[in-house]
């Protein structure tokens, strides 16, 4: 690959690390004439320690909770300047900072019809802070907030559905991608700042270190989570649901396997057959099953 | 032109002739009316404004935050629980260094919930970084907004401005109001030319984390700023003068019968044109009596302090707020004014009144100077009703 301009080398990701390969596909999609509003986490802090920063567009960090707040007031100010129609606003953050604290703020900038692409960094734990659990963290996770123990297999709900809460809110696009796809996040990206309104994709993105890997096998982690069935690809269009990618599935051990979060529940036929069970839902719930 | 207006509809016509590109806020009272007369403005077409409607003053705040690193004016109020809801935002406005324009609409904090006026919400922001300005009536309340922006954006400084005003007694308060014509403005508010923005022709990162080795500097500069700010007021308010013919000196204090006075109240806000009314009174009577009324609180001016107060005996310092476990707000700047210097007075004691919207009467403020005597006292609270006290402690 060759160096980006967009999304320079030399940030400080650890290696193997989803979250800076998907932001990476996602500016270069939009392009130069992009304005980035990013929350806390660990994407704002491995590209912009100060004095330096990864970011060849436009970038700024408020706060965690508040990147689709600032984001409005960017293409609020875009607007009045006359200027709106040819730049990109982009919010972006973690699951934490999008669907646990930065919700209320996502829905208001969904509701308010700004013209902005939401993208969620899905790693599935707040990573920054050192692996606690969030919304978003999947049924019997281990992670440094519902760790396993003898009275425990880990988190003890499913993830929180945000992309089906922000359809909800009737916008014209909101799709999931995932690291394992890398030319299906930029056809998806491109696709959603072709459309006027508030966009939301989430992508998810393996994170070596919450998840435990061998890091070069990052993509195959990712691609196991799509095709297991517990990482749905899908894509919904004012509301309703109008793509998915279909897929052949394969048993979640395949996945669990590949993850130190997951290795409690290897020698638990039970805790594996309720993992099994989340999977069986979202092939019935979406469709999923190729014919 | 003059008006004879709510205060709150002042400050919305006034803000309307700033002309800021992004206006967003949350309702609370009593800061109310002046968001939904905007509305209203930006409605009939009168105002080009973005108006953006949140869900919540934390986003309120951020989204003036983005405008504003996006290079345009920007406009939000709120208060009370508003400001503090807000409170993380405010900080990171500062840090980063962007001129927002707010006025606080002063109120008491809950619990228990109260709507009334004190000053306690602003005073517990006072290490925000933001410049911190208290009106004493409308008049002052709508060319405040006006400085606000002017210093705020001021390339020297770059620092957001708070324009505190007394709910109700203020905004809802019925008032002449000499309303600056857009002409007189414009000539002493020029457009805002950001130093730096968000935009993809040249494109640059804000709001980066700083560690231990750079994070103090960007503390530094803020105070440095501050300090100098002294003297921008100074400055600012005589091109004020200048341009709209209205004087507020230094901006800092207001001297009133201070020269040879033997008893100083020093207070803030609204209430020192009740203390004024005391002081004429009690002057008509012989009595050596005066007022220090602070303007800036942030930046504090502890050098005029000092030159106004240094040979009065006697000062009391009347705070709407207090500091649980510890002196009153503003006492504790008074005391730092003089603390090791050679002159000074001999007792500064400090009084809390009017807390959750209770009356200062003419009363309330000779009951304050009848206390100020030779022994000092600390966070006196005046017009305590002591059957309630009863109540509350089972006696
Ligand atoms: C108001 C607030 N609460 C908590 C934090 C601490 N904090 C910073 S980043 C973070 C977790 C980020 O998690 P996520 O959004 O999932 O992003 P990730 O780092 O996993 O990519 C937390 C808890 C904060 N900065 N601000
Ligand atoms: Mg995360």
């Amino acid at each position: 690959m060759e160096n980006s301009l967009l999304f320079r080398p030399g940030h400080t990701a650890c290696a193997g690390c989803g979250q800076a390969i998907a932001a990476r596909l996602v500016v270069e999609a939009s392009g130069a004439n992009t304005v980035i509003a990013n929350s806390t986490g660990c994407l704002e802090v491995f590209t912009t320690k100060y004095p330096d920063t990864a970011w060849g567009v436009p970038w700024i960090h408020s706060l965690f909770e508040n990147s689709a707040a600032v984001a409005s007031g960017v293409e609020a100010a875009l607007k009045y300047l006359g200027k709106k129609d040819s730049i990109n606003v982009i919010a972006q953050g973690g699951d934490g900072g999008t669907g646990d604290i930065g919700l209320q703020a996502l829905s208001g900038m969904l509701e308010r019809g700004h013209d902005i692409l939401y993208v969620c960094y899905d790693n599935e734990a707040y990573m920054n802070t050192g692996v606690q659990r969030s919304g978003l963290t999947p049924f019997d996770t281990n992670t440094t907030t519902s760790p396993q123990g003898v009275q425990s297999s880990g988190n003890i709900r499913p993830k929180k559905p945000v992309p089906e809460i922000c359809a909800a809110h009737g916008i014209p696009y909101v799709a999931t991608a995932s690291t394992g796809f890398p030319q299906d996040i930029t056809r998806k990206v491109k696709k959603a700042l072709s459309i006027k309104g508030p966009k939301y994709i989430q992508i998810h993105v393996p994170c070596p270190l919450g998840w435990r890997y061998e890091t070069e096998q990052m993509i195959a982690v990712a691609k196991l989570a799509v095709e297991t069935g517990l990482y749905p690809l899908f894509e919904f269009e004012n509301g309703v649901i109008a793509n998915r990618k279909q897929i052949t599935p394969k048993p979640v051990e395949e996945y669990l396997k590949t993850q130190g979060r997951f290795k409690h529940l290897l020698g638990n036929p039970e805790e594996v057959k309720k993992i099994q069970a989340v999977a069986d839902s979202n092939i019935l719930k979406y469709n999923l099953k190729a014919a | 032109m003059k008006e004879f207006v709510e205060g709150s509809h002042a400050i919305a016509e006034i803000i309307t002739k700033t002309n800021p590109g992004v206006i967003s806020a949350y309702p609370i009272t009593p800061q109310t009316h002046i968001v939904e007369d905007l509305a209203q403005m930006v409605a009939n077409g009168e105002l080009k404004s973005q108006f953006v409607n949140v869900e919540s003053e934390h986003s309120a705040a951020s989204v003036v935050l983005g405008a504003s690193a996006t290079g345009v004016r920007v406009y939000t109020a709120t208060s009370s629980q508003g400001l503090f809801y807000m409170q993380e935002v405010v900080f990171n406005i500062a840090g980063m260094r962007l001129p927002v324009v707010m006025t606080c609409a002063n109120r008491a904090i809950s619990a228990p919930i109260n709507i009334w006026n004190d000053q306690q919400d602003s005073i517990s922001l006072r290490d925000a970084g933001w410049i911190q300005i208290y009106a004493e009536d409308n008049q002052e309340a709508v060319d405040f907004h006006l400085i606000a922006y002017r210093l705020g954006e001021d390339k020297r400084v770059m620092l957001p401005v708070m324009v505190c005003m007394d709910g109700f007694i203020l905004t809802h308060g019925m008032e002449t109001v000499d309303m600056p014509e857009q002409d007189k403005v414009n000539k002493f508010l020029p457009a805002y030319k950001p130093l730096y923005k968000l935009d993809p022709a040249n494109p640059i990162s804000m709001g980066l984390l700083a560690d231990p080795d750079y994070y103090m500097e960007t503390r530094f500069a803020i105070q440095e700023t501050m300090k100098q700010s002294i003297e921008y007021l100074s400055e600012i308010s005589a091109e004020f003068k200048s341009v709209f013919g209205r004087d507020y000196k230094d901006l800092l204090v207001e001297e009133y019968q201070t020269k040879d006075a033997e008893k100083v109240i020093v207070a803030m806000g609204s209430v020192c044109g009740t203390i004024k009314e005391v002081i004429d009174e009690q002057r008509s009577k012989g009595k050596k009596v005066g007022l220090l009324r602070i303007i800036s609180y942030r930046p504090f001016p502890y050098a005029r302090v000092y030159e106004a107060l240094k040979d009065v005996p006697k000062v009391a310092v009347l705070d709407k707020a207090v500091s649980l476990g510890a002196y009153a707000p503003i006492a504790v700047e008074i005391k730092a004014a003089f603390y090791g210097k050679k002159k000074g007075p001999k007792v500064i004691s400090s009084f809390v009144a009017g807390l959750g919207g209770r009356d200062i009467t003419l009363e309330s403020i000779g009951e304050v100077l009848r206390r100020l005597s030779t022994k000092e006292v600390n966070s006196d609270f005046i017009d305590l009703k002591p059957e309630l006290l009863k109540e509350e402690y089972g006696e």
